[in-house]
């Protein structure tokens, strides 16, 4: 199957490849994995005073789409606020990526590490989401 | 075709299976079924004959794969496992998948890659093991127990594509 030239730039260039403190108060961190496929991902985010995502790292084990959309999704993290980056969809990034429908599932397990991750940093600071 | 794919093999329903019984089975279904057999046949037969047969490999295919063989018996009562849309998982276990694809991915900077590789394997096949036997353990039950083996097959499918990268990995590793 082809991939797109969007998925093949993140796949070749992945932004934000790396690891954060996961102990670090200011540190959220989603794991998800996709049992069909067995891709596993762990994406992590580090939230300002003002509330606002500063950094945003990822480590995917999967396919180019995996991989592409939570690249993608890490440039598109930095710099929302908590609130605006739980509206980020999988259907957004999949048209971003242009997935095929058999990669679909890729950018929805993007956006699940986007809640994960949210759901783990706003867990250590007594909210519920 | 109405019955099950154990029945079609006389075999008990259970995620224990003699994988030689089932062999010896198959082979037998084989003979019987094969298409050559109905060379002569009329086309309905003909036609009849081949759909059998490829419903014979896709039991022995299934009822031969521990996990597909799982996934089957939550199949037979009803579950679908969703594999495709179950995303979020339990921590603990998503780490130490990441840890051992980590881990492979290091390999080959040990000393003693083939040792490093060995040790990686024994962990992975236990952890399958373990997943294996609490499945066989809950498939029956209903509520929360066969909940919990819904989620035993999910990890069998991770461990089961981690089991294949490193079959992939050992075979170039000692290619050269």
């Amino acid at each position: 199957m082809a991939y797109s030239d969007k998925v093949l730039d993140h796949y070749d260039n992945p932004r934000n490849v790396g690891k954060l403190d996961a102990d670090d108060p200011d540190v959220g961190t989603g794991m998800v994995g996709a049992p069909a496929c067995g891709d596993v991902m762990r994406l992590q985010i580090k939230v300002d005073s003002q509330g606002i995502i500063e950094d945003a790292r990822f480590k995917t084990y999967g396919c180019g789409s995996a991989i592409a959309s939570s690249s993608l999704v890490t440039e598109w993290m930095k710099g929302k606020t908590l609130d605006e980056a739980e509206q980020i969809k999988n259907t957004a990034i999949a048209e971003e990526l242009a997935l095929p429908p058999v990669k679909i599932h890729c950018s929805v397990l993007a956006e699940d590490a986007i809640k994960a991750a949210v759901s783990d940093y706003r867990g250590k600071h007594g909210e519920k989401s | 075709m109405q019955e099950d794919y154990f029945e079609l093999f006389g075999l008990p329903q259970s995620y224990e299976v003699s994988l030689q019984t089932l062999s010896e089975r198959f082979r037998d279904l084989q003979r019987v079924v094969h298409p050559d057999r109905y060379a002569a046949a009329d086309e309905r037969e003909k036609r009849l004959s081949v759909q059998y047969a490829a419903e014979v490999n896709d039991a022995y295919q299934t009822l031969k794969d521990p996990v597909l063989r799982a996934i089957y018996l939550l199949h037979c009562r009803g579950v679908d496992a969703q594999m495709e849309n179950n995303t979020v998982m339990d921590t603990a276990f998503l780490m130490q998948q990441m840890e051992w694809r980590e881990a492979l991915d290091e390999v080959h900077k040990c000393a003693d890659p083939e040792a490093a590789l060995d040790n990686l394997r024994r962990d992975i096949v236990e952890a399958m093991q373990s997943c294996q036997s609490g499945f066989a353990e809950r498939w029956q039950s209903n509520g929360e127990q066969l909940k919990a083996a819904e989620d035993l097959v999910r990890k069998m499918q991770f461990i089961d594509k981690l089991i294949q990268q490193l079959d992939q990995f050992e075979e170039a590793l000692f290619d050269d």
